[in-house]
């Protein structure tokens, strides 16, 4: 009972990154509360999957395991997550910030009428006491995110309901494995009985899922541009400038949205965290939503056109100058220097 | 065959172009600094929606947003795209809701509305980014959801079939109606006003827009129900009043910081060829790159 919660997110047979990286978060917060770590997993031919998953410390398995349930649709993981929850009460339940996950968590939340957070950057255990009532709470998950605009950093928390479930998205928190030789035990969750016709009225009849060819969590040098790079043609200097220093290309959201570049090269928030050796930012100008997903980067240059945009205080190096000018220079003293 | 649909919208503070006032110096947001529009992504839920209305005849499109009085704007700029109308829900009482009491409160009004085939709204609004609203509106009125769709495929003898777009490639699943489905900012975009519509909607107001302007509801508006745009409070919708409002909020804000980026030392260059020459010496040097 009271024990902290991962739902694992299962791709053709694959677990998620974003998934073990929770259970290395999850693990964390279990043992600062003394309380065990648990997973669901749900798909189809989960045989030996618990083998992936102990590892991280993971204290119990609970699988549902049914030709119907992969792929994911809503309604039969809302029922079987929902149903775990009523016999386990978890104290804190976390999900991938993936199209799954903000599909599903929201769904038990309103079933269970839990509070929701979404996106977090962070998560951490804390006290808190309600400045009204004076009531005390102990050992509350603080859960913490970037908002309005990224303005702000809220710390937002659930004093009365429980689970305190929150999302966050892949590459946020670090995977890494607890102890090789931890084992744990099989909870088999009887689906059959569980399940019935009408969980099944969604019907996935079509699916194309590309194995990402990007990884932009391994890439040791990245070149990434903002809106300030001004078109989609203007990229291509920052992707002449990633090949020549091998890295690669990413973007911010603003020059997502403006259609500068694909979705999945997005950095921040909303996007994939990223801690690469070399992050050189073009035209960015640092909305903590941004910076949040790649403040870690061991080395930032940026280059901007003004002299006042936030991320230059982040950053190691700046140039205050038209990128169209400064990429072809760098490629070329780059060039010049490792003859 | 007509259908009836409704979209769920909302009116949000323009957050992508953030400028230097946004936030006051006591650390609060300032939202008389902010612009206030139709959530983009509901936009795309619109269209979606206009879309089947142009396929059915005797479709009926109905906004339902949730807000203050002003928040009546974006159902007259549904109006002017090609929507039927809509309703305002609220109140006082709806203040400091989070996602789950927002969705209890749409909720009723959509078991008050009662008859509908398909709830359209868009994947998320701009200021939470949360995309909980739709999900949980679904559960609580008790039907299927079907989020991040790009397009809807076609409906047929009451199955309707929508392409999803996912993080890593797309998705088709089809689904009986009623159904609610959340629409994503890679949908076509919404057709723009239409002038003949604008012309005949540009009076439609709530009752307390027309209170407010003093304007006589018996002799213009009693003829011409079309320009009235429904106004639900609290009280209209029969509520648990332990689920609204903050009161019903499970999620509550310990506290907000003030994001202050702490500075570094930076080293500050130009464009000018030595000083590249010198920062690509320097990469090299230490490894960085090479």
């Amino acid at each position: 009972m009271n024990n902290v919660f991962v739902y694992i997110e299962i791709e053709e047979g694959a677990i998620a990154d974003v998934s073990l990286e929770l259970l290395t978060k999850g693990k964390k917060l279990a043992q600062q509360l003394g309380k065990k770590l648990e997973a669901i997993a749900i798909g189809y031919k989960l045989d030996g999957i618990e083998k992936q998953l102990f590892p991280y410390g993971v204290d119990v398995v609970h699988v549902a395991d049914d030709k119907r349930l992969a792929p994911y649709t809503t309604l039969p993981h809302n029922k079987i997550v929902c149903e775990i929850f009523k016999n386990e009460k978890p104290e804190i339940a976390l999900f991938g910030a993936t199209s799954v996950g903000r599909d599903l968590a929201p769904r038990i939340c309103s079933t269970t009428g839990s509070g929701l957070t979404a996106d977090c950057t962070s998560l951490e255990i804390g006290d808190h006491t309600d400045p009204k009532t004076k009531t005390e709470y102990k050992n509350l998950l603080y859960q913490i995110r970037p908002a309005f605009g990224g303005n702000i950093i809220a710390t937002i928390i659930n004093p009365e309901t429980r689970p305190q479930i929150a999302t966050v998205r892949e590459g946020v928190m670090k995977q890494e494995i607890f102890d090789a030789k931890y084992t744990g035990v099989v909870k088999p969750i009887d689906v059959k009985n569980l399940l019935s016709k009408e969980d099944f009225v969604v019907q996935v009849i079509e699916r194309e899922i590309e194995k990402s060819k990007l990884n932009l969590k391994a890439a040791p040098i990245i070149v990434a541009g903002g809106y300030g790079v001004g078109s989609k043609e203007n990229f291509k200097l920052l992707h002449d400038l990633a090949e020549v220093l091998g890295g690669e290309v990413a973007a911010s959201r603003a020059a997502v949205d403006s259609g500068f570049a694909e979705h999945e090269r997005q950095v921040g928030q909303t996007g994939v965290t990223v801690r690469p050796k070399l992050y050189i930012a073009c035209g960015i100008s640092g909305a903590v939503q941004h910076t949040a997903g790649m403040a870690e980067s061991a080395l930032v240059i940026s280059i901007n056109n003004d002299p006042n945009a936030p991320i230059n205080t982040i950053a190691d190096y700046t140039i205050i100058g038209d990128l169209n000018e400064v990429l072809p220079k760098m490629i070329k003293y780059y060039k010049q220097n490792t003859k | 065959m007509g259908l009836k649909i409704l979209v769920l919208a909302k009116q949000v503070p323009d957050t992508r172009n953030v400028g230097q006032d946004a936030m006051k110096s006591d650390g609060t947001v300032n939202r008389a600094a902010l612009p206030a529009i139709f959530n983009p992504e509901d936009l795309n839920a619109l269209e979606q929606a206009l879309q089947l209305k142009d396929k059915f005849p005797g479709t009926t499109v109905e906004i339902i947003t949730m807000g203050p009085t002003r928040a009546a704007e974006i159902i007259r700029e549904a109006m002017y795209r090609g929507a039927d109308g809509g309703y305002l829900i609220t109140d006082r009482a709806f203040a400091g809701s989070d996602t789950l009491a927002t969705s209890y409160t749409i909720s009723l009004a959509v078991k008050k509305i009662k008859e509908f085939d398909l709830i359209l709204a868009g994947r998320q609004a701009i200021d939470g980014d949360t995309a909980q609203v739709g999900p949980q509106v679904a559960e609580k009125v008790g039907i299927p959801q079907i989020t991040y769709a790009e397009e809807i495929k076609g409906i047929e003898n009451n199955v309707i079939t929508v392409k999803r777009r996912l993080e890593r490639g797309i998705e088709v699943v089809k689904c009986p109606l009623p159904v609610l489905v959340t629409v994503h900012s890679s949908a076509t975009e919404c057709r723009s006003r239409n002038t003949k519509l604008t012309m005949k909607y540009k009076r439609a107001k709530t009752l307390t827009e027309l209170q407010e302007a003093g304007m006589d509801y018996e002799g213009f508006y009693k003829t011409r129900p079309y320009l009235t745009i429904k106004e639900w409070t609290a009280d209209d919708l029969n509520p648990d009043p332990n689920c609204l409002g903050l009161t019903g909020s499970p999620t509550k804000v310990k506290n907000i910081e003030n994001v202050v980026l702490t500075a570094k030392e930076t080293v500050r260059l130009t464009a000018d060829d030595k000083d590249i020459d010198f920062l690509m010496r320097e990469l090299i040097a230490n490894h960085t790159i090479g």
